[in-house]
């Protein structure tokens, strides 16, 4: 009888992928990832996998990424929202026109004075909750679709936007504003190597502490080997990704301007790796906080169950309606957090900063795995979807792929990608 | 024992609903007590769904009163009808497909950490603790709902109205898309909630089945009550006949 039980309770592991309890579909991502690296490696003989390249890579994907893990949420209760670039550029313009408009003129802060830059990201903040709250209003309480509150949304924001600038390039931006650009903003060599070693002995601890749990409550856990090497595999890949951006140095012109800055010469010999940027860092909070929201607190359960089953969601006293508007306030915020990013790398706010942005979004949402149907998505996923079309689209470029080429191949893949999904889910049964 | 004697645990006077001008429910009125267990009967349509759902705060009642242990009872949502410790068994199950058991279990009210933050850990040790009871064959603890036979998921949506402390309990069909074996397990499951003092609403078709399971049937026809029987003074042939015909069978009838 004893052993009846524990047969049951812990069925014979199969093999390795079985034991490690990979998500294969994680996997996949990760495989397609690497292969499409390793092959515009060679194609441009060993260009593409350069310090310097992935660096760039890094902090162009971040602005649509961290929209990307918003619109998880969205699409996840069966919701889309087509303004996010339109919203961005709402933002961006509130931003461009609080610094350097209205806190220097209106309310005489100096040039560069040390509040500007929080004032004016409080203000891009404000304006993308209330607006994406406001839409999450039409949606959930008036029951107007989704698809169509935003489409108008693409129209309006967008218009706002030029209507705040007169259409004008707003820069340059705020000096501490910059900081969040990517490029403009590192965190040096030795710092970084502290984020990343904080990072590892975070993402260790908490491995261990959720094991120890399942074991107080008699849970069945994965074998100690497979949580060591996934414990390496992790370690491996946080560090790794740190010594990669610390191996691109600052070019030595540079550093040379900023030792004359200082009032020093620049020793014989010095370099200095750029390190994380600052952008990278927000990316990897953002994405950490939207996982933390989505697995372990009450509004992600709701989110999930909500876009599961609407009606049992209703029926288990979740208020849907407020739901769905705090989803899309949330993706308001988000888009105000991009457009800090996309600003401050470009240094200036543009009229058309971040057009077609929405589909980028929605894109790298669907190659990560977020089903349209709602109810099913990764913030993970759609971080790696983010960077999978990036690398796809400055790839092709690096190879010299004409420009109408790289839009059909991407368009191409969008369409593939979900066509593997949809057939993933039918081997493994998932809905 | 059940029923006639005291406060009625649950009482609905003369309630209303309609939808769009269609009287869904007219003035019906029924109670029930503690350990008891009401059948509600009638053909597809006959407002029994409908009469239950304003109970379980899904719809909002146009006229009539609930009355919870005597004192009116302000139901306006599933939130509120749980406050009154009435729990509901839905026909569809209402069940998020793509979470696990325990996630469904505690949908609306799930345990936290100090934190805040959702107790997963605990969450999944009360739902096994509950399941062994319930469905001791149960091991899908992982798994989205959705990959559970259609007794499996029965005993989730079970356990959840169980779990909450339940006083009142709504079961719409529940052996709906069940086999004889699992019948059999809710049938001897609602006894035993019996036993415990729940008072039980249960709506199904197979008019044995509440002769076996209740002490009184309610029928409904066309949205208006046809009258109330206790089961032991009457045959399935006259319930059938309340059913079909709208009328209470002759000798009950003065």
């Amino acid at each position: 009888m004893q052993h009846a039980r524990t047969r049951s309770d812990a069925p014979a592991r199969k093999s390795i992928f079985d034991s490690l309890e990979l998500d294969t579909r994680l996997l996949g991502m990760i495989g397609a990832f690497v292969v499409l690296c390793l092959v515009f490696n060679l194609v441009t003989d060993g260009r593409f996998l350069t310090p310097r390249n992935i660096f760039n890579l890094t902090i162009q994907t971040v602005s649509v990424a961290i929209m990307a893990t918003g619109m998880v949420f969205v699409i996840v209760t069966r919701n889309i929202d087509l303004s996010v670039g339109a919203l961005l550029a709402t933002c961006s313009a509130v931003m461009a026109m609080v610094q350097t408009v209205v806190l220097p003129g209106w309310l005489g802060l100096g040039l560069g004075h040390w509040a500007i830059a929080p004032l004016a990201i409080a203000a891009g903040l404000a304006t993308g909750a209330v607006i994406g709250g406001f839409q999450g209003w039409l949606v959930g309480f008036l029951g107007i679709p989704a698809f169509i509150v935003t489409l108008g949304g693409l129209l309006v924001w967008r218009n706002v936007a030029w209507y705040l600038t007169n259409g004008q390039t707003i820069g340059p931006l705020d000096p501490t504003y910059q900081l969040l650009g990517g490029i403009n903003g590192t965190l040096g060599e030795s710092l970084s190597w502290g984020f990343g070693l904080a990072a590892t002995v975070f993402a260790l601890v908490y491995m261990a502490t959720s094991r120890r749990n399942r074991r107080a409550h008699d849970f069945p856990v994965k074998p100690r080997w497979a949580e060591a090497v996934l414990g390496l595999v992790v370690a491996g890949a946080i560090l790794g990704f740190v010594a990669v951006l610390n191996a691109y140095e600052v070019p030595a012109r540079k550093l040379a301007r900023i030792f004359e800055a200082r009032g020093a010469v620049l020793p014989e010999g010095f370099t200095a790796g750029y390190g994380l940027p600052f952008s990278v860092i927000l990316l990897i909070l953002i994405a950490a906080g939207m996982t933390v929201i989505a697995r372990r607190t009450r509004f992600g359960r709701y989110v999930f169950a909500t876009g599961g089953n609407p009606d049992a969601a209703a029926l288990s006293g979740i208020n849907t309606r407020w739901l769905t508007v705090k989803v899309f306030a949330l993706m308001g915020v988000l888009c105000a957090l991009s457009a800090v990013v996309a600003s401050a790398r470009l240094t200036f706010h543009s009229n058309d900063i971040g057009t077609l942005d929405e589909l980028r979004v929605i894109a790298a949402a669907v190659i990560g795995g977020t089903a349209l149907a709602g109810g099913s998505g990764t913030i993970y996923g759609a971080i790696l979807g983010a960077l999978i079309m990036q690398s796809l689209q400055s790839g092709m470029a690096m190879v010299g792929v004409d420009a109408p080429f790289q839009n059909i191949v991407v368009g191409a893949v969008l369409v593939l990608a979900v066509l593997v999904d949809i057939l993933y889910r039918k081997r493994t049964g998932e809905r | 024992m059940a029923g006639g004697r005291g406060t009625p645990l649950v009482e609905m006077k003369d309630i209303s609903i309609s939808f769009g001008g269609i009287k869904a429910v007219d003035h019906v009125s029924v109670d029930l007590y503690p350990g008891e267990v009401v059948g509600l009967l009638g053909h597809n349509g006959a407002g029994k769904s409908t009469l239950i759902k304003c109970l379980s705060g899904a719809y909002q009642r146009d006229a009539g009163e609930i009355l919870i242990d005597g004192r009116p009872a302000a139901i306006s949502n599933p939130r509120d009808a749980r406050r009154y410790n009435i729990e509901t068994i839905y026909q569809t199950l209402a069940l998020a497909d793509n979470l696990d058991a325990a996630s469904n279990l505690f949908l609306g009210r799930e345990l936290t950490t100090p934190l805040g933050l959702m107790d997963e850990a605990a969450m999944e040790a009360e739902t096994r603790r509950i399941m062994a009871r319930l469905n001791p064959n149960f091991r899908k603890f992982a798994a989205p709902v959705s990959a559970l036979s259609g007794g499996q998921r029965q005993s989730v949506a079970i356990a959840r109205a169980v779990y909450f402390n339940a006083r009142i309990l709504i079961m719409d069909e529940p052996t709906a898309a069940l086999g004889p074996q699992e019948t059999q397990m809710v049938a001897e499951l609602i006894g035993e909630l019996k036993r415990q003092g729940l008072g039980i609403f249960l709506i199904d078709h197979d008019v044995h089945q509440v002769k076996a399971l209740c002490d009184r049937a309610a029928v409904m026809k066309n949205g208006r009550l046809v009258g109330i029987v206790r089961v032991e003074e009457v045959t399935t042939d006259d319930i059938l006949a309340m059913i079909i015909a709208g009328k209470k069978p002759a000798h009950l009838a003065a």
